[in-house]
Order: C-alpha cells, then structure tokens, then sequence
C-alpha cells in the first residue's frame, strides 16, 4: 500500500441559523461552522469519519493550501491515501469547533446583533456543545451515523462524549491521549495560563479587537506553559538538554539556553495565529469536561447507554493525560461488556506523542480502522 | 513451533469444553487472540485479552478480538469484582512471577477461574532430572538458560496450593503427551494439566 498525501484541499463553511441552546444556559441564534473533508462520502453514506480537534488545532487536518509545504494539516501523517486512516476507503470531516479562530463562529467574529467582535461576550462553550454542533453538521451534509469519531487530547473527550450524547449516530470511537475529565493538576495549569491572558494589560477585558491590539505576552506565556506539559522530561532533555545559544554564559535574562529560545518562538508564533478569548474558553471546556457528573461520579453508570466499539490509546510518557487515565475510561467500558481495545503505546514524546508517526501507535489506528471498514462493508 | 501448536490446540480444545454458551472471558495472555477468537466462533463468548507485547496487542486488534495492553504481573486493578464469568490463563502459569497475587486477582474479578499448565511431574522429567539434566520436552520446550519458566509445578503443587488458598476445583482434565484425557497417575502421565476452580 502506497501512502500519499491529500494533495490541496479547501475549507468550506455552513452556515445554521437554528438556534443553540449551550449548556452554560445561553443561547446563539445562529453560528457558522469551517470545515474540510478528504475522500469520498459513499452513496449509503455510511464511511464518515469525524476527526475532532485539541485545544490549538483546527479543521485543518490533512492535506496543504496551495501546495505550501508549511500548510501541510495538523494529523497529515495519520489520515490520506494509503495512510492509517485510508482517505481511499473513508470520508473524513475536520471541524473548527465553535468558539474557535480558525473560521468557526468564535469570540473574534461580528457579533450580528451589535456589528462588534463578540468579545468577551461571546458565551462559554462545552464539549457536550461542540458534540451537538458537530452533529447538527453531519445532519446538514445527509450523514446519519459516522463510522468513526476519532481525536487525541481534548479531540478524544469529544470521541468519548459522542457516544454518551449520540449513542445511535456512532459506530467507533478512538480516544487517544485523553482522559474522562481533568485532574486538578490540569485545572491548575489551565489557570496558570488563563491568568497569564487576563491579566495582560492588552486584553481589555477580552475586549482588545476594538483597541486594536492582542494580548501577546499573555498568549506566550499561556503556550509555553502548554507547551511544557505536552512533552516529557527525557524528550526535553534529549532535544535540548542544558545546551546554550551562544558558548559560555552571559549572566543576564536574555534567551541563555537552547529551551528558552525555543519556547519563546514557540510562544510567539502562537501569539499571532491565535485568538486569547478561544484560547480561555478552550482551557474551560476542558475544566469542565466530566460527563460523570450527571451519573454521581460514576463513569461506567455514564455510559450504560453507549452503544460503540472503542480504541482507546495512551502514551507512557505522557504526563498531562497519563496511561492511568485512560484506563479509567477503559475499566468503565469493560464494565459495561463494551467492545473495546486498549493500547499503552511504549513513546518517550509525552502527550505530544499522539501527534507523531510513532509506528507501534500508528499500525493500531491502522488495524482498528481496517476493522471497521471490514464491519462497514459487511452491513 | 508445531509442537508447542499441537499442546495449544489440545488445551484450547478442553478449555472450550469447560466454557459455557454466551458466557465473559477475559484471558490473560491472550497473545495473537485466537483462543478468544475461537470461543468467540463456537461458544459466542464476549470476551476480552490482557497482553503484554506490542506485536501480540496488533494482531489480537487485527483478529477482531478486545485486547487490553497490560503487564498482568501489575495486577487486574482496573476489573471490578465479578465482572467476568470465566478468567483463562493459558500455558501461563509456570511463567508469572507473582502467582499469588495473580490467582487472588483471578478469583476477584472472574466468577471461576481456568488454569492450564504443564505437568513438572511428568515422568519424562522426572527421567532428564533423574540423568541430571533440567528437562526439555514438547511442553517445556526451553534450555534452562533461555526458559521463561520461573514456577515449575507439578500437578500435586497445584492440587495441594488449592487447598491451602481456600480455591474448590470444579473440573480437571489431564492430558497425555498425546494430548489424550488419562485419569490414572495423572501426576506421572500427565504432560498437561487444565484445572476449573472458583472460590469455594
């Protein structure tokens, strides 16, 4: 089997003017949705493919714009022709969730009602939200039931909350490097960060699009602090270790060490792509998160109505959502005689691991997804 | 290989045997998944591995079968109690290094429990230790050297661990060398053992 790229592709918008009712209790009366999709919907229209994102990515998931290198999407190594998840076999969505900056109806578009950025008024959204809109586009584009919904991180809490909202409208879900809700520990970091944007004197409240600036140190420091809990110690230690920009020590605060530098840039690319009030309301709904609580705590009570096969995969370095976690939603998929398969995939990358092209990791997406192209042809 | 096939296929056969119509299974072990396969096809079990290895975790994935990537030595933590109608361990048991605790977590979590091993007190051992030499047979089919072997037992070990654990045997088949039920001396005929027991 040969693995290609996508080649281009193209974002597409839908516009839906039904309105939401969000779970913080208020109400948009109508939203847009980007997206993009690879491969070809079947007549049945059963090869659908959801690939939910993680809190700095997009719907931009495979695939380049304009053949740019550069813009090659953020899963690309998982998901074209020939690749794990075969773009010759199934028809895949990537989505900018709502409340996103990357084309979705987020904090950064016009408010219609007032013709201003919304701002700081833009409502707080939920996974249990996104798992809706998400649906509400499937409906739009004639798709009844995916095959799959699949995402790492924060994109795996959509996975697992589709097949507690959407029982009937999922076949398969693959929760990678992800967890059933956060552990105060993630709560903390998220804080950290989100207390590093509000207190940034150019975010005005959330209000900084009309003073026509960007909270810029605060984004940074929020990435970086992100981007430290994405990698493990030993991965930081061998691609940096201790080593300097320049030969000896300067005694003074400029970048000193290989890790400083690369953080800041790291933190200032982020700054200028991505939009602080998603940012915060990203960091919220994963605070949130915790589909248990409607079932007193209990994980496996929360899914005796799922009805899905599931891939579950961690990673052992992973620190932010450890091996334990997913384990947790494992054990209440058990409990419940659920179908499922459970990978502790051996990478010395952290969290981050669940975006490489790990080839222990990425042969057991591929033979899951082989399994479920077998069960769909099979119907 | 083919030998070690033929003694997998014998206790897979017995297994089968010993397991009921739409039951749970979780098999410790479960390698390339094809003893749950198989009692997926004949008895319509539900049923899930734990494995170790990597390639092992792959293929069970790829024959369509629950595997759940687990060092079992780590313990069953995760199962609830009773959550499964039989726990197997296949040809494992004289390779484990906490036995105890495994067969406490076995009877935690599986209503009975099924264990197969192969027979240290069979009498073609006996005669290699007789001749001093560490045995080498179709069922112990290592160098002392390269074996994974750790807790060699004989069929009395595990008759006498059963009754001092407070475990009830519910059914015990010994196998001959060739793979033929035999209920005399089993403890000197016997090449295979496959024992059923709950918590009494």
């Amino acid at each position: 089997m040969t693995r290609s790229s996508i080649g281009d592709v193209h974002p597409q918008h839908m516009a839906f003017d039904e309105p939401i009712l969000l779970k913080s209790g208020e109400t948009l009366s109508s939203y847009q949705l980007t997206f993009e999709t690879y491969g070809s919907l079947n007549e049945e229209k059963t090869n659908a493919v959801l690939v939910c994102h993680a809190l700095n990515a997009s719907h931009h998931v495979a695939g380049t714009y304009n053949g740019d290198e550069k813009t090659r999407g953020w899963w690309d190594n998982l998901i074209g022709p020939g690749k794990p998840l075969d773009t010759n076999r199934f028809f895949v969505i990537g989505l900018n969730n709502l409340g996103g900056c990357h084309g979705s109806t987020g904090p950064s578009s016009v408010n219609p009602a007032t013709t201003e950025p919304w701002g700081s008024t833009f409502p707080m959204v939920t996974v249990e939200d996104w798992v809706e809109t998400q649906a509400r586009l499937a409906t739009k584009l004639g798709i009844e039931t995916f095959a799959a919904v699949i995402g790492g991180s924060l994109g795996g809490m959509q996975a697992l909350q589709w097949t507690i909202d959407q029982p009937t409208r999922i076949k398969n879900a693959v929760i990678v490097a992800s967890a059933p809700k956060l552990s105060a520990q993630n709560i903390a970091f998220n804080e950290v960060a989100r207390q590093a944007i509000t207190l940034d004197p150019e975010f005005y409240g959330g209000d900084f699009y009309q003073q026509k600036t960007l909270p810029r140190s605060g984004l940074k420091i929020a990435r970086m602090i992100g981007h430290i809990t994405y990698l493990s110690d030993d991965s930081m230690d061998v691609k940096f270790g201790r080593s300097l920009r320049e030969d000896v020590l300067k005694f003074n605060f400029d970048t000193e060490f290989q890790i400083e530098s690369y953080l800041r840039y790291q933190g200032d690319k982020f700054a200028e792509t991505f939009d602080a009030n998603t940012y915060l309301r990203i960091t919220k709904a994963l605070d949130y998160f915790d589909p248990a609580t409607k079932y007193s705590g209990k994980l496996s009570a929360t899914l005796s109505h799922a009805q899905a096969n599931y891939l579950v995969i961690s990673f052992t370095s992973d620190w932010r959502f450890s091996p334990k976690r997913s384990r947790e939603i494992v054990d209440a998929l058990v409990a419940n005689k659920l179908n499922v398969s459970y990978g502790e995939i051996d990478s010395p990358h952290g969290h981050d691991a669940f975006l490489m092209d790990e080839p222990v990791y990425h042969d057991l997406i591929g033979a899951y997804f082989d399994r479920v192209w077998k069960e769909h042809k099979d119907e | 290989m083919s030998s070690d096939n033929t003694i997998r296929r014998q206790d897979y056969q017995i297994i089968t045997e010993m397991i009921e119509d739409g039951s749970t299974v979780l098999d410790l072990g479960c390698g390339d998944g094809s003893l749950l396969l198989h009692l997926k096809q004949t008895r319509n079990v539900s049923g899930y591995g734990v494995e170790k290895d990597d390639r092992n975790v792959l293929a069970s994935l790829s024959n369509g079968i629950n595997v759940v990537q687990s060092d079992l030595e780590q313990g069953l933590a995760g199962f609830g109690p009773v959550t499964f109608d039989y726990v197997v361990l296949s040809l494992t048991l004289q390779a484990v290094h906490q036995t105890e605790a495994i067969i406490d977590e076995m009877l935690r979590v599986g209503r009975q429990v099924i264990v197969t091993f192969p027979n240290f007190g069979f009498w073609r051992h006996r005669l290699q230790i007789f001749l001093g030499q560490a045995p080498v047979s179709k069922q112990l089919p290592y160098q002392w050297y390269d074996t994974p072997n750790v807790h060699v037992l004989t069929i009395n070990d595990f008759e006498n661990f059963c009754v001092s654990h407070n475990a009830r045997i519910l059914d015990k088949v010994v196998l001959s060398e060739r793979g033929r039920p035999i209920d005399a001396f089993p403890n000197l005929m016997g090449a295979l053992a496959i024992y059923r027991f709950d918590k009494g």
